[in-house]
């Protein structure tokens, strides 16, 4: 990459040729600030409020946008930058549904941080505001757009990165707003519920729907037996609800406080992952044996289920039919667990922190239940867990558990790394390696598949098979993976697909970070760090050397894909219309 | 080749064809016929003349007669009269009824020179026979035979041709910027979205000489380096987009645009993107944007689009008017365009006429004629007797002339000294009776409607000052108004995305540079001296004049006026919305509006 001397606020300096001028001044310690910008997803010079002067332009430019060049003289604070920078942050606020005391991103709202940084005091604009009904009729997603402030992160990311594109633009000027199709709710569109618009929201425009006080119902009921399940990557991100550096492990802590808030019984959602890779792996090797179809394509991510269901119905048959962990456990807790305690299964109630707001809907669907009780009652947020934590005034930093409950509370390190991209297929592959071959796996970090790469490919050799294999995470790169499949130009036996880019570390449950923060740090990486940490550490790190699980089959299900396993762990797909003409 | 004695030229533009005008071409057509004239007389379809305000208008050659206002009924006098006796119908007859007031020699025509106008009201623009013999595509073949593209550049810079459709920037350089940039593909785009409220100029070029603008592209074509271009035209032009189609089709068919023109290794295809009527889709990167298939939005610049424009590939926009100016530049040299005009600005500029004046329409004059000039001579002054008071040039982002100004030239550079722009040629006139808040209420008005939404200053500030001025003209404005309209129009020309945004406020800056008072008068005395404000307004019923008639009780719609017969009347002013159906119905003056 060339370099360009550029000069800013009087300070020479070389820089990439790539960079924009707001990357430039990061470099000196200038941070300009920002409200539209989000770094390679949204950078389209909107909000105005990353304005510099630049000898060489007339007028304020935006610097987000701005790309460097050779001799480039840039000033980012003089009075008219200010002026102009803070009048159109108090016309944004003017339009904007300021009840900022009551609302849920109190105190992690960008709008509010910049408001305070460019020392808004009063609001000399006030006039019309516009106002709109919320969207609250999706299990997981609230659209409130009297938050909105038209930034367009959560369409970029939509559109562009996800290719989900249900909501864009609409309507012009003062009355433009971000919509869906036909004014519909977001229930009635092709939303996927992967949350990822709502993780770069910078206000409260787009939030989780609150199931907290559900939860709470739950476990003020003498009546009930309140479980819960906590999945792989919220252990690793909770923290940093509490200040912690991103990609702290935090297991004790969250085991600690979710004890102290008052389950009676609190699990890993890992063993599910466990029973998951008994399931997944037999149901692939059933396939590649039986000339069943491939290539099996993993179905834990109720995102990317959907998103099949809505776009790729040709691959329906490719889906593996195995629950997701979430599901499996439920409905293992409701049926051998509650055998095993001699509670009547309709007092359980299954509660399940994830990092994720698909899981929200996913726990709705009708197929997701046994003898007509749900497998999972209520689905909360790594977000949520934390507004709990912080109402019952737990200490978060303080408080320590050492392990999960008994007796479903032991879990893998295979079950662990479901949490980051790659990780079903690297537990999976430990595990059907040592079915097939009979033989230990020497190294148990299959380092091809891990990573933040949109795409992974890998070829692995399990005896004299060759296992072609390929890992997919968001769904804009999963369609590419699924086009070039059904073009031919590539061929697999088993596919790994997660709905949100990085996998479930960066799901659309786990704690937001600001635009400024994630231009330093890549969440999804320092998140899977943390994960395959957790991993190492563990003493089991084969799903099939899980004691329960293999205990479960032993006194419950019989064997791996067998009757009752297909009863109780097993679901199917719905070709999906987008948008029904009789809607 | 047939030579006929007369010939009949009926206008077919947008606003005779509204009035009839293509039945007149029939009935026309018809009578001829009938009188066995018609191996002698010929009817040609054309398009506008300008003189929009009269329409329908009929010309008839060779006397250069100018028939306005021309009906359906009006026809058998005309084919009697004129066409079988020679005499001229004078009760028809444009401007003064004056027999010897020609096309050459009326007022309306004398001082304008038509350049970029220069074969509409001449040609049928849907013959591309008759544009070649109006020395059609000479210019492009002789681009394609006799000159580089370095050269077909060098022509139009030295010719100092600006853009015509709003800021003024040299066509060459543009041209240039685009022919040096690197791109396997590049683009020629027309910007026919003309949107400025009054403005026409570039639907009566398309309408009347679609030719010259496909011409014009296809010499922009070979100077850049391109093959490919589009043109994006309202579909609220449906006769512009009809003869377009007809053109491309008659070029294509003449080997003129395609593959291999001329016989040469240049190839030129042309595309028609019909645009849904946004205005910001006349700012170049929201047009290129509509083009690609999404949402009209302006994106931020750089990348310019000479570099990375339509599809991210090196692209000009050039205005229907520009390109109509370069076949004849091509033909005729840079040196004879620099005649005319002034040295900053040279060549003509095609002004719509509307509001306060006589002859409404299309006049095409030199750069550095005054508005003086235009006002008084060519649009034969101000009805009714009644005083001048602003010209608005610039559509919603120029600004208002005053008096005082009167005798400036109009060139691109002196109008933006005056707080005001060329724009796309949209001239406005205001008199007396205009409130100078309003108007800039109403411009304000249409730029809050037509923002995008994109960037906050725009999408919110036009709307808090549109806020500020409807309360000013509804006698609700305070002392501190004016300070925060300054304050936000600073705001919004300084922080808005696109050139748009930015010049938005600039009618309510120019009438605060020149009719302060006005401001002041409706926000501190609530009164509006023009009598528009209507909520500053109160009619009263003079007791002197009044008769007690009750006519103004009758048709008073809220029942506010009281008072028994033959005695006088009172105007309950709580009551009254002002709508001024008193003041009309009232026989005896005794109403008046205060």
């Amino acid at each position: 990459m060339g370099k360009v001397n550029i000069t800013i606020d009087g300070i020479d300096m070389k820089v990439p040729e790539d960079y924009s001028v707001l990357e430039a001044a990061r470099e000196v310690g200038v941070d300009i600030p920002t409200l539209c910008y989000l770094k390679d997803i949204n950078e389209i010079g909107a909000c105005r409020m990353c304005l510099v002067e630049i000898k060489q332009a007339r007028g304020l430019q935006a610097s987000c946008v701005y790309p460097v060049s050779e001799g480039l003289d840039i000033i980012t604070n003089s009075e008219s930058i200010r002026k102009a920078r803070k009048a159109t942050l108090e016309l944004i606020l003017s339009n904007h549904d300021r009840s900022c005391l009551t609302c849920n991103r109190n105190n992690s709202c960008e709008l509010q941080a910049l408001s305070d940084r460019l020392n808004v005091r009063e609001l000399r604009y006030e006039g019309e505001k516009t106002l709109y009904p919320l969207d609250l009729k999706s299990h997981s997603i609230v659209r409130d757009n009297n938050k909105c402030i038209l930034c367009r992160r959560c369409i970029s990311m939509c559109k562009n990165i996800q290719t989900v594109s249900v909501i864009d633009t609409t309507e012009r000027g003062f009355y433009s707003n971000i919509s869906s199709p036909f004014d519909l709710s977001l229930n009635d569109v092709p939303c996927i519920s992967c949350g990822q618009c709502i993780n770069v929201c910078p206000v409260n425009a787009l939030r989780e729907k609150d199931d907290t006080e559900l939860v709470w119902d739950a476990i003020n009921d003498k009546s009930k037996h309140v479980v819960v399940q906590t999945a792989p990557a919220t252990r690793v991100a909770i923290g940093e609800e509490f200040g912690l550096p991103i990609g702290t492990r935090c297991t004790k802590n969250m085991v600690g406080a979710l004890r102290r808030i008052g389950f009676d019984k609190v699990f890993d959602t890992d063993t599910g992952a466990d029973l998951t890779i008994m399931e997944e792996g037999t149901e692939l090797l059933h396939r590649l044996n039986n000339g069943g179809k491939l290539p099996m394509i993993t179905s834990c991510s109720p995102g990317w289920v959907t998103f099949c269901e809505y776009n790729f119905p040709e691959f329906l048959d490719n889906l593996s039919t195995c629950k997701s962990p979430m599901q499996m456990f439920g409905a293992v807790l409701k049926t051998y667990y509650a055998k095993k305690t001699n509670i009547n299964p309709a007092d359980i109630i299954v509660v399940a922190v994830m990092p994720c707001i698909a899981k929200k809907a996913e726990s709705k669907r009708p197929e997701m239940s046994v003898n007509g009780l749900a497998d999972v009652d209520h689905v909360i947020t790594t977000r949520e867990l934390a507004k709990m934590i912080k109402e019952a005034g737990i200490d978060f930093h303080t408080i320590s558990s050492d392990h999960y409950d008994d007796p479903m509370g032991d879990a893998s390190g295979a079950g662990v790394i479901f949490g980051a991209t790659g990780g079903v297929m690297e537990a999976a592959i430990r595990t059907v390696y040592e079915i097939v071959t009979k033989k230990p796996l020497d190294n148990l970090d299959i380092i091809s598949v891990r990573g933040i790469k949109g795409i992974k490919e890998a070829n692995v050799q399990i005896g004299d098979f060759t296992l072609k294999a390929a890992v997919a995470s968001g769904t804009g790169n999963a369609r590419k993976l699924l086009e070039m499949v059904k073009s031919g130009e590539k061929d697999y036996h088993f596919i790994e697909i997660m709905a949100c880019p990085g996998g479930c570390v960066n799901g659309g449950g786990q704690p937001i970070q600001s635009s400024a923060v994630r231009s330093k740090y890549d969440l999804r990486e320092e998140r899977a760090k943390a994960i395959y940490a957790e991993d190492v550490k563990l003493s089991v790190r084969k799903s099939h050397e899980n004691k329960l699980v293999q205990k479960l089959y032993k006194e419950f299900l019989g064997e791996p894909g067998g009757h009752k396993s297909h009863e109780l762990l097993h679901t199917h797909y719905i070709d999906r219309e987008k948008y029904p003409i009789s809607q | 080749m047939h030579i006929y004695s007369s010939h009949v030229l009926v206008c077919s533009g947008t606003t005779c064809s509204s009035k009839q005008s293509i039945l007149i071409i029939d009935k026309l057509k018809d009578g001829i016929k009938r009188k066995k004239l018609n191996e002698k007389i010929q009817v040609i379809t054309t398009s506008c003349f300008g003189l929009c305000t009269k329409g329908p208008i009929v010309v008839i050659y060779p006397e250069g007669a100018i028939y306005s206002n021309v009906t359906l009924n009006d026809i058998d006098e005309i084919i009697n009269e004129h066409l079988v006796n020679g005499r001229i119908v004078k009760r028809l007859l444009s401007g003064d009824n004056n027999e010897n007031n020609s096309y050459e020699t009326a007022d309306f025509f004398k001082k304008q020179e038509r350049i970029a106008l220069r074969n509409c009201g001449v040609i049928n623009p849907e013959m591309i026979e008759e544009y070649i013999a109006y020395d059609g595509y000479q210019a492009l073949g002789k681009v394609l035979t006799d000159m580089t593209p370095e050269q077909v550049i060098d022509k139009v810079l030295d010719s100092g041709l600006r853009g015509r459709g709003g800021a003024g920037f040299p066509t060459g350089r543009k041209w240039l910027f685009a022919a040096k940039a690197k791109g396997d593909k590049k683009y020629v785009c027309c910007n026919a979205d003309e949107g400025d409220p009054g403005a026409f100029m570039d639907r009566s070029i398309l309408e009347g000489d679609p030719h010259s603008i496909i011409e014009a592209m296809a010499i922009a074509a070979y100077g850049i380096g391109s093959d490919q271009g589009y043109i994006y035209v309202r579909a609220e032009y449906p006769i512009a987009v009809k003869r377009l189609n007809i053109a491309i089709k008659q070029a294509k068919d003449m080997g003129l645009l395609g593959d291999n023109i001329f016989e040469t290794d240049f190839s030129f295809n042309l595309e028609l993107r019909l645009g849904a009527g946004a205005f910001v889709c006349g700012e170049e990167t929201a047009l290129m944007t509509s083009i690609e298939g999404k949402r009209g939005e302006p994106r931020p610049r750089p990348p310019f689009p000479a570099n990375k424009g339509l599809f991210q590939k090196p692209t000009i926009l050039n205005n229907v008017e520009t390109l109509a100016n370069i076949p004849v530049i091509i033909l005729k040299g840079a040196n004879w365009f620099k005649t005319i005009g002034t040295k900053k600005s040279p060549g003509t500029k095609v002004f719509a006429i509307g509001g306060k004046i006589n002859n409404t329409g299309l006049v095409e004059i030199p750069m550095g004629t005054t508005l003086r000039e235009v006002i008084y001579d060519i649009g034969g002054g101000i009805p009714n007797g009644k005083k001048f008071k602003a010209a608005q040039t610039g559509g919603p982002s120029g600004g208002c002339i005053p008096a005082s100004h009167l005798d400036v030239p109009i060139e691109y550079d002196t109008l933006i000294e005056l707080g005001s722009m060329m724009g796309s040629g949209g001239l406005i006139i205001m008199d007396e009776d205009n409130c100078m808040v309003d108007i800039a209420k109403f411009f304000l008005e249409f730029s809050v409607d037509e923002s995008c939404g994109k960037c906050p200053p725009c999408r919110i500030g036009t709307k808090r000052m549109y806020e500020i001025l409807k309360r000013i003209t509804e006698g609700k404005g305070e002392v501190g108004d004016i300070k925060t309209l300054e304050e936000l129009s600073e705001t919004i020309q300084a922080a808005a995305l696109c050139g748009l945004g930015k010049s938005s406020p600039n009618p309510v800056l120019s009438t605060l540079r020149y009719f302060r008072h006005e401001y002041e008068e409706h926000i501190i005395n609530k009164r509006c001296s023009a009598g528009v404000c209507k909520e500053l307004l109160d009619y009263i019923i003079i007791p002197s004049d009044c008769k007690g008639c009750t006519k103004c009780i009758k048709v008073c719609p809220t029942k506010a006026i009281t008072g028994m017969i033959k005695e006088p009347h009172i105007i309950n002013q709580e009551e009254c919305i002002k709508c001024g159906a008193c003041l009309e119905a009232c026989p005896f003056g005794a109403i008046i509006r205060k």
